[in-house]
């Protein structure tokens, strides 16, 4: 168990080194002058500025050159700087990241508690209307592109009904809380700021809801399964022969069981996640990594593109990762070697 | 994948095809008869007709008229031009190329396997949107290279899955027998081999059709796909996020990605239903 995970932590650095390279290769063997990212038409006529903007961007040097440069000072958590924003790529990211943690992580919350009460009403009612009502449910948000539903969402509930406020994290007239962790549910509850928090929390759910919907469907068809394995499994008789409520043996009996090898799909509704986290802060106008990189993918803003590519890999091989460690230590049975 | 070899009651085959999987499958043969053959149907031509601009949903337009005055159904019947044929041909070539390089790596082993699954682990690290996105970004915006950035996203599944297959019909006795027979390499991964690795390959493949349209059209819809004029959906939605208060015309388009995909899921969802025991 101890090896499986050592091997693992062992192969991350060079899984990463790969993961850089690519990323590096992509942003650098670009089809067309990555300057004219950077400077206008008229600029570039300039041989003058092309060359000074060639040299502060460190586009002269040879491509095995600038891989260096640029390994050596990912090694220093550089990332380089956005054609954009001509700020440090690190800076921006940082910056950003809390948006989308807060979003991912309240999306996967919805996704996991709708997504494990579906498996289990599945699981219960197996075969039966219930069954495939929550079926047709799941599927209908894993097909829903989310740049889409999130528009519609928009347009009923908060310009039709105004039952929840508009895109962004908060309301404008507000202040942002103060910044400690920069989830804003989390700092204006710690500072007592009940106004933003309430505000936060309404910009919050149309966004983790329409994105955690999308990942539900994964998690209650692992549920479902593993729930019926369960439920066959003799223990489970007894307690129904004991005498056991029927609740009482689904949630206390079955379902801690059952719940075990579903943490692995973690992992995986993370990379949903992040794909659909990218669409949603789009459509939401979230100031996130999300949006960040599709604004940086629209201006063809290499440096840029390169970072969040690079964050969003780590982040989902540390999912990964995390998720896999998580079931090795969660069902000592099973040992990966 | 071991259910594969295990018989299925015929009941519960039929039962299963005649649900959501049957209209699921319908969904997809309405799309692609219409891809294959809209440009032959009597609609309103998409032209811009600034005087009928953005008019809600009417007798006349059913989902209405956008910006330019351009009818939405008929824009987004067109639509499946696009979406369709780029879906075939991102699964054919990822299935086809991807599972190719899995068989080579499966069958030489060596250094051949290590550097293949060396590449597949360093692709699948990568969120399949942020990579497409890079490599869309790195190849430049429009259709044919959001599909190269599909292809790539999508080559690793297939890379592994194929390996993981041939590794295991290799060990088969008629392989043995082939080889004791006299039959070279070529001969025996390709006729002997490869042909019963194609079932798992095939209903993966199935499966992924409904991601592919929805990553192209996502991708068009950020703005690395398709371009303006083209009545691509993702596309079209990006340009009804522009009007808002105009709902109609990112609606049609919208939906028509969401039928789409729910298709293809139906069929998936029934598809894995017949080859796991354990949903069932």
């Amino acid at each position: 168990m101890t090896r499986y995970v050592l091997r693992r932590l062992l192969a991350m650095p060079l899984l990463l080194l790969g993961v850089a390279t690519l990323a590096f290769l992509l942003g650098n063997l670009v089809k067309g002058d990555p300057l004219s990212s950077i400077l206008n038409e008229r600029q570039m006529n300039n041989p003058a500025l092309v060359e000074a903007a060639k040299a502060k961007w460190g586009l002269d040097e040879p491509i095995p050159e600038r891989y260096l440069t640029y390994i050596g000072n990912l090694l220093q958590g550089d990332l380089g700087v956005s054609f954009r924003t001509k700020r440090p790529v690190m800076r921006d990211l940082m910056e950003r990241l809390p948006a989308t943690l807060e979003l991912v992580v309240s999306a996967m919350l919805v996704g996991c508690l709708f997504g494990v009460a579906l498996g289990v009403v599945a699981a219960h009612w197996r075969n039966g209307p219930a069954d495939h009502g929550a079926r047709l449910f799941a599927l209908i948000g894993s097909s829903l592109p989310v740049f889409w539903s999130g528009l519609i969402a928009l347009f009923v509930f908060s310009v039709e009904l105004s039952w929840l406020p508009g895109p962004g994290r908060i309301d404008a007239s507000l202040p942002p809380p103060q910044s400690i962790t920069g989830f804003y549910t989390i700092d204006s509850l710690i500072t007592g700021d009940w106004p933003a928090l309430r505000s936060a929390l309404l910009h919050l759910l149309m966004p983790s809801v329409i994105l955690g919907w999308t990942v539900l469907g994964v998690i209650s068809r692992m549920v479902r399964a593993n729930m019926l394995d369960v439920l066959q499994q003799d223990y489970i008789t007894t307690a129904r022969a004991k005498g056991a409520a029927v609740l009482r043996v689904l949630l206390r009996h079955a379902l801690r069981n059952a719940l075990v090898p579903t943490i692995t799909i973690i992992g995986f509704a993370f990379a949903y996640l992040i794909t659909g986290a990218v669409l949603t802060e789009t459509v939401f106008s979230w100031p996130g990594i999300g949006s960040y990189a599709v604004a940086a993918a629209r201006a063809l803003d290499h440096p840029a593109i390169i970072g969040v590519t690079i964050l969003g890999a780590v982040a989902f091989l540390l999912a990964n990762l995390a998720a896999d460690i998580a079931y090795v230590f969660a069902n000592p049975r099973i040992s990966l070697t | 994948m071991t259910a594969i070899d295990s018989p299925i009651p015929r009941t519960r085959w039929w039962r299963h095809l005649l649900t959501p999987a049957a209209l699921g499958l319908l969904v997809i043969l309405f799309w692609v008869v219409t891809a294959l053959t809209v440009q032959f149907w009597p609609l309103d031509p998409p032209l811009e007709m600034v005087a009928r601009r953005l008019q809600p949903p009417s007798a006349e337009h059913w989902l209405g008229t956008d910006a330019l005055g351009r009818d939405v159904l008929s824009r987004t019947l067109h639509g499946a031009q696009y979406s369709i044929p780029i879906a075939v041909l991102v699964v054919a070539v990822a299935a086809i190329g991807g599972g190719l390089l899995g068989a080579l790596a499966g069958y030489l082993g060596g250094w051949v396997s290590a550097l293949v699954m060396r590449l597949v682990d360093i692709t699948l690290a990568f969120p399949p949107i942020l990579l497409a996105m890079a490599v869309a970004a790195s190849l430049g915006p429009g259709l044919e290279n959001a599909a190269i950035a599909m292809v790539i996203v999508w080559w690793p599944i297939y890379a592994r899955l194929v390996r993981a297959q041939v590794l295991e019909v290799r060990e088969r006795e008629h392989v043995e027998a082939a080889v004791a027979s006299g039959a070279g390499p070529t001969r025996v991964l390709l006729v002997h081999v490869l042909p019963l690795c194609g079932t798992p390959v095939l209903v993966n493949a199935s499966m992924d059709f409904g991601q592919v349209v929805l990553l192209a059209a996502s991708l068009s819809f950020i703005g690395l796909g398709a371009s303006p004029p083209t009545p691509e959906w993702g596309a079209m939605v990006s340009d009804g996020a522009k009007h808002f208060y105009h709902w109609w015309v990112a609606f049609g388009p919208g939906a028509a990605i969401f039928i789409v995909v729910l298709g293809f899921n139906f069929v998936g969802d029934g598809l894995r239903d017949l080859l796991d025991p354990r949903t069932d």
